[in-house]
């Protein structure tokens, strides 16, 4: 970066804001939903004195459909929600899917279902990995876990979205939102372009054959070749992007999976559990959660006694920790929900628990 | 031998893709309609037409223009996202009732609420033409379709919507008009009213909107002569033809532009 970045102190909703600034979007569509409103807010004061668009959509179907068009048009395009509105926008996003268009989401999720509440909650984790409306379209997914990585994982995911031709969801949750921390901002500068030859617009053309944006395929094979170059392209992002931190022991007998706001409570834990109760115990925190760090996770898994996973859902992510440990110890789960996080002391009882049934603790 | 002349070419606007439209359907005839429009206007190569969900689905492959295909209902605001990122773009989208009056009533109405500078062709054939002729919001009392047998009824549906009418208590709506695809006089009137709709975007004028009764000779199960009839002796007795609104013109006569 040649510009030095400036140190602010700042909420999760402004730093995604300026986030999305930093990672050259200049158009946001969006509905106002708490605990996220921020981010609206902060575009309709910003945007408009960068040359850019702000506009309050009359509903989370109308925004997604308005990113839908303004991918189509070209722009680097971003919309925010809170669960509820996520659910309504997958129909949209499953448009964007099929045709192929990189948008960036950003979803401050709050407790559900239903109308649930506005608390912090990661119950959204199959809505942003398995859900994305119908079909066999996937969310490349992020998952900061600080104020600093909301603004950095916001202002990436517009290059992430363009290079996998796929919209990119920012999964974060109603603490993160609103909590205030330092963060070093990206500097605010003027991108090029993307590179999208597709895109549809005003051209000549002797210079090109028309553009259509669609995702209608009645021939069979056809609509199988489509799922089967968005399959590609997920093995590729998995290869090129997944992404994950590592805490803790080097010798490790217990393993702690969480992601986001968990991952910040589990750091403390694993102090803990290391310093004073002599367990050792190491976190592996996903920062991209579709593609999913399986790896890591498998073959610490080889070598540990259990794991643990702490989310704030009744699981959900912790099928995928399974799926990656494939039954090499035992998984268990701290699952907290309706707006509810753990205290440490909870998370290191049950890492105490969890290491007494694999005969590892003293006590 | 007297030379031949052609006084009405196949439109540049049009692609030579075969429509799949039903014998006697007016899909191709609305199409014909803005294709001219736009070729007379000079602005295929930066228009952007947007196709959506019902029979005309695949307008994308028959407009020659840059297309979008949109979820049902979304045409307007996927129209509004396009615009906004590219203001000297053409945008116009092209909605059946179903579409547009039922499942995409909130967007085409914020739409107009909003101003926004773009073009509505709304197709209003009074029945879900794709779905195999289902009730639409538009389908007349009485009218049979699949899923109203005996005929619509107020008590079980209760009654047809006029979009024309309900946008024009809008301001933001700047360009209205109804007219239907029957004889060649009210045909010539109908691209009358696209042209003009088109105008009122080239303008930057606001929201525009034209609606076209049209007939579906397939579920309304009747032979084209008859659905025209139809059209003549019930639909336009409920469905006034109408210029509702022209701000254009308004402003020529520097009237009231508030409305
Ligand atoms: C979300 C969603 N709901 C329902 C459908 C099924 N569907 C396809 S076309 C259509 C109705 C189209 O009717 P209309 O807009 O009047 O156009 P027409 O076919 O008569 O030209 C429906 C309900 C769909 N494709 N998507």
């Amino acid at each position: 970066m040649s510009q030095q970045r400036r140190k602010v102190f700042i909420s999760g909703n402004e730093a995604t804001a300026e986030g999305g600034i930093a990672g050259g979007c200049r158009h946001f569509f969006g509905y106002p939903i708490t605990p996220q409103n921020k981010i609206p807010e902060y575009m309709a004061e910003e945007l408009p004195k960068i040359g850019g668009v702000y506009l309050q959509a009359e509903s989370e179907v109308a925004a997604i459909n308005m990113v839908y068009g303004a991918a189509s048009a070209g722009a680097r395009v971003m919309t925010t929600s809170s669960s509820p509105g996520i659910a309504l926008m997958q129909e949209g996003l499953s448009y964007c899917l099929g045709s192929e268009l990189p948008c960036v989401l950003v979803n401050m999720v709050r407790g559900g279902p239903g109308l649930g509440n506005i608390g912090p909650a990661q119950s959204d984790y199959w809505l942003a990995t398995r859900g994305c409306g119908h079909g066999d379209g996937r969310c490349i997914t992020l998952t900061p876990y600080s104020v600093q990585e909301l603004h950095d994982f916001t202002a990436g995911a517009f290059e992430i979205a363009d290079r996998y031709r796929n919209p990119v969801m920012v999964l974060a949750d109603a603490i993160l939102a609103s909590m205030m921390e330092p963060c070093e901002l990206i500097p605010r500068r003027d991108l090029p372009a993307p590179d999208r030859p597709w895109a549809v617009g005003p051209h000549d053309p002797d210079q090109r054959e028309r553009n259509i944006v669609n995702s209608l395929w009645v021939e069979f094979d056809v609509m199988e070749a489509v799922s089967q170059r968005l399959e590609e392209r997920y093995r590729q992002a998995a290869e090129e992007i997944t992404d994950w931190d590592e805490f803790g022991s080097d010798e490790p007998q217990v393993m702690i999976c969480a992601y986001g706001i968990s991952a910040r409570i589990c750091e403390s834990a694993v102090m803990q559990a290391n310093d004073e109760l002599g367990i050792r115990t190491r976190l592996i925190r996903p920062k991209t959660v579709f593609p999913f760090p399986t790896e890591p996770i498998r073959s610490w898994a080889e070598r540990v006694d259990a794991a643990l996973v702490v989310e704030l859902s009744m699981g959900q992510f912790v099928e995928d920790v399974r799926l990656a440990v494939e039954g090499r110890c035992p998984v268990d789960l701290l699952g907290r929900a309706g707006g509810n996080v753990p205290t440490v002391g909870d998370v290191v009882e049950k890492i105490r628990e969890a290491a007494l049934r694999a005969g590892v603790a003293r006590v | 031998m007297a030379e031949a002349k052609l006084i009405n070419p196949y439109p540049k606007g049009l692609t030579e893709v075969e429509m799949r439209y039903c014998p006697g359907c007016t899909h191709g005839t609305a199409h014909r309609l803005v294709a001219e429009v736009l070729e007379e206007l000079d602005i295929i190569d930066r228009t952007v037409a947007i196709a959506t969900v019902g029979c005309s689905v695949y307008a994308y492959e028959y407009f020659n223009t840059d297309a979008v295909q949109a979820a049902h209902g979304r045409g307007p605001a996927v129209a509004t996202g396009i615009k906004r990122v590219q203001p000297e773009t053409v945008v116009f989208s092209y909605q059946g009732d179903g579409d547009l009056a039922s499942i995409g009533m909130a967007e085409v109405v914020h739409a107009a609420a909003r101003s926004e500078n773009i073009t509505i062709i709304f197709i209003n054939n009074a029945v879900f033409g794709m779905t195999q002729g289902q009730m639409a919001p538009t389908t007349l009392l009485g009218q049979k379709t699949t899923t109203s047998p005996q005929g619509r009824t107020v008590e079980a549906a209760g009654y047809p919507i006029r979009i024309c009418e309900m946008l024009a208590t809008l301001p933001g709506a700047s360009f209205l008009a109804r007219e239907a695809l029957t004889t060649p006089a009210r045909i010539r009137s109908s691209k009358r009213s696209i042209r003009r709709a088109f105008e009122t975007q080239l303008a930057g004028a606001g929201f525009a909107l034209v609606e076209l009764l049209s007939i579906c000779p397939t579920w309304w199960r009747m032979d084209p002569l008859e659905a025209i009839r139809h059209v003549e002796e019930k639909m336009i007795d409920y469905y006034p033809l109408e210029v509702f609104r022209d701000r254009l013109a308004e402003e020529d006569e520097g009237g009231d532009t508030n409305a």
